[in-house]
């Protein structure tokens, strides 16, 4: 996406090869402006953050639009097509299948969020007191992050699940974040590593500092871009582990409705009544992937070696490589290649925890 | 290399060892095979549920790691992974299963991998153009899709097209056709067919995220100055690109290979049971369902062993490819 969204804005750079990398914010008066700028430059961002909003306002607005109930079934329209009293028409029972699907929507929403919420949490905990400690503190946490990255967090979801009948959906929550932090951990553990060393945190410790101070007040404000992209991404992730799971009846239980038992009831009546099934789908792949989009938009804008803000040293390089002389890309690229250092293998890391996180669902 | 090498397998031993307890563990204690064995209709007596828990190993009143211990003994001295809530041996169902599912995993997993890293260096060599737009766009809508959803979209296309046509056009259920005729050739092609559905489901989803990260890699190799030198030095740009370029850009990729074998094998486990093909991960939620607690740790077995084996392989590549990792 990162591709479309340089491309587009491209015509706008200054194409002499000897101009200086032009940012396309007007003064850079605070790091929070030139982001929010970046972000709203990438307009996939945008769209994307313009899709979230409208399914959420779906979520938890769309049951004020409609008459019916998601749970009582109208004994006159069964398996009806959609029409202007069933929006997204009925199922086998006669329940109206636009209300099922918001009340489904608003619950895939609300476990999204959380779990990211969790886990993320849980994370930077981990992953900070491992790399700042070190020793036998840094290798006991990540022989238990390895152990739990080798225990199919799958099997063991599905194994525990139905004894937690009782608890309902947060204990599902608890248990789906318990599972999603290994990977982020380790990443904001190397982050922390070479964070360590740095002069503000070596000069709070000589002032001493306590250990746990140190973590919150100069650690975590140094890894909060990859934290919240990754938390970004993280949504997406467990709003597809959780109708997984759901799908096969190991997550959120009958009386209540998420995007995943939609799916399950409507598989089998999908290739005959496509409604069944189809608008859960669409509505559960548009989201993942709007959250997408932002996560991406975010890694341009928090992250000055990404990809979107390396964008005019690119260009330039691909022209000078046209044309004639070579020497300008060169020195672009050793300059940038320096600054790129420090948080290269931050971002390389994000985008891998990101990929990772997906092949769970 | 060697004594790299040997350090990683014993440290994975002993994550195989105390993921392997881990699991026997959670099992014994979440699962309820006394409720299984007292559902049963006519209810039998309770001296009989007692001798029946105690020779399957299941007995919830014996202490966890005494059972744990009488499985461990029984798997090292005789191979033996314990019988099934059905009074057959577990290893029966395991041998029959595991290549079903070896076949999905591995021939799924290395396709996504091989078309991920070939589609991704080949769109950051053509960064911005429409095929590179396309393969963005395309792998962004394959990320944001589900596994079990990419599968059951597969499965209901193909019952479109075979109600489109009149006959199965692409099988979408089982692993082979039943009672089928004809030499090896045929066998194999039938096997083929049916291999395609499955695997492209998992396939697809490896592509999109390797292609993205590859793209990434293989972006930031692109500019480096190593790659000019071997151009200066009269190589092709193909042949740069392919000995230099690609080289350095698969290195970080290794470690990926190996966390994402694990989200390959759920996926697995989702797609055996929509296409119902009798596998691992179809046996999986069957156990869970049955409380059977000694196959469901067969397959916590099996996918510790797979994904241990898969990293350990990453760890190989790694060390293959990059000097430094050796010393």
């Amino acid at each position: 996406m990162t591709a479309v969204i340089a491309e587009s804005a491209g015509p706008a750079e200054p194409a002499g090869p000897g101009s200086p990398a032009a940012p396309a914010v007007p003064g850079p008066t605070g790091r929070g402006r030139i982001v929010l700028a970046r972000l709203l430059a990438a307009r996939w961002a945008v769209v994307g953050a313009v899709i979230v909003l409208l399914l959420f306002l779906l979520a938890f607005g769309g049951g004020f639009l409609t008459p019916w109930d998601y749970a009582t079934p109208d004994y006159g329209a069964l398996r009806q097509p959609p029409s202007g009293t069933h929006w997204f028409g009925t199922n086998g029972v006669g329940q109206d299948v636009f209300a099922q699907t918001v009340r489904g929507l608003q619950k895939s929403l609300v476990i999204g969020l959380l779990v990211a919420l969790f886990s993320t949490v849980l994370a930077s905990l981990v992953g900070a007191c491992a790399g700042y400690f070190g020793g036998w503190t840094d290798r006991l946490l990540m022989f238990l992050v390895d152990l739990m990255l080798v225990f199919p967090s799958f099997l063991v979801i599905t194994i525990v699940s139905p004894r937690l009948k009782g608890a309902g959906w947060l204990a599902f929550v608890l248990l789906l974040a318990l599972f999603n932090w290994m990977i982020t951990a380790r990443v904001v553990r190397s982050m922390t590593i070479s964070l360590r060393e740095r002069e503000f945190v070596r000069a709070a410790q000589f002032m001493g500092v306590r250990p746990l101070r140190i973590i919150s007040r100069h650690i975590l404000p140094n890894v909060a871009s990859f934290l919240i992209i990754d938390a970004t991404i993280a949504v997406g992730g467990a709003v597809m582990s959780e109708t997984a799971l759901s799908y096969f009846g190991f997550g959120v239980k009958a009386p209540d409705v998420s995007l995943g038992t939609l799916l399950a009831a409507g598989t089998s009546e999908a290739p005959v009544f496509p409604w069944l099934f189809y608008f859960a789908a669409g509505l559960l792949v548009l989201f993942v992937l709007a959250v997408n989009l932002i996560g991406d938009g975010l890694r341009d804008a928090l992250d000055p070696t990404s990809e979107g803000a390396r964008r005019p040293r690119r260009s330039r390089r691909s022209r000078t490589r046209a044309g004639a002389g070579a020497s300008a890309g060169a020195s672009a690229g050793a300059s940038a290649g320096a600054s790129a250092s420090a948080s290269a293998s931050a971002s390389a890391s994000a985008s891998a925890s990101a990929t990772t996180k997906r092949t769970s669902a | 290399m060697l004594r790299y090498l040997t350090k990683r397998f014993a440290y994975y031993a002993v994550l195989l060892v105390a993921a392997v307890f881990l699991a026997y563990a959670l099992a014994g204690a979440a699962l309820q095979p006394r409720v299984y064995f007292e559902a049963k209709v006519p209810r039998p007596a309770a001296a009989s549920v007692e001798r029946q828990l105690t020779d399957l190993n299941l007995n919830d009143r014996t202490p966890v790691v005494e059972r744990f211990g009488h499985w461990a003994g029984d798997l090292l001295l005789h191979g033996d992974l314990g019988r099934t809530i059905h009074d057959t041996p577990v290893m029966d169902d395991f041998r029959r299963r595991v290549w079903v599912s070896l076949r999905l995993l591995l021939i799924g997993s290395l396709l996504g991998m091989v078309l991920g890293v070939a589609a991704g260096a080949w769109s950051a060599v053509r960064q911005y153009r429409i095929s590179d737009r396309l393969l963005t766009v395309l792998s962004f809508v394959l990320l944001s899709t589900p596994v079990f959803l990419v599968a059951l979209f597969l499965k209901n296309g193909a019952i479109a097209a075979k109600d489109a046509v009149g006959h199965e056009v692409v099988p979408f259920t089982g692993y082979e056709t039943p009672g089928l005729s004809g030499g090896l050739g045929a066998h194999l092609a039938d096997w083929a067919l049916h291999l395609l559905l499955p695997t492209l489901s998992l396939a697809l989803g490896g592509l999109a995220t390797y292609s993205r990260y590859q793209r990434g890699t293989m972006l930031d190799v692109l500019g480096a100055d190593y790659l000019r030198t071997a151009e200066a030095k009269g190589l092709t740009r193909g042949r740069a690109l392919v000995k230099h370029g690609l080289r350095t850009a698969v290195i970080p990729m290794s470690t990926m290979f190996a966390y994402s074998f694990l989200g390959i094998f759920t996926g697995a486990a989702f797609t055996e049971t929509i296409f119902g093909w009798h596998g691992m991960g179809e046996w999986f939620i069957q156990s869970v369902n049955e409380q059977d607690v000694n196959a469901v740790v067969a397959v916590n077995l099996f996918a510790a062993v797979v994904v241990l084996a898969s990293g350990f392989l990453a760890d190989t590549l790694h060390a293959a490819l990059d000097p430094r990792v050796r010393s």
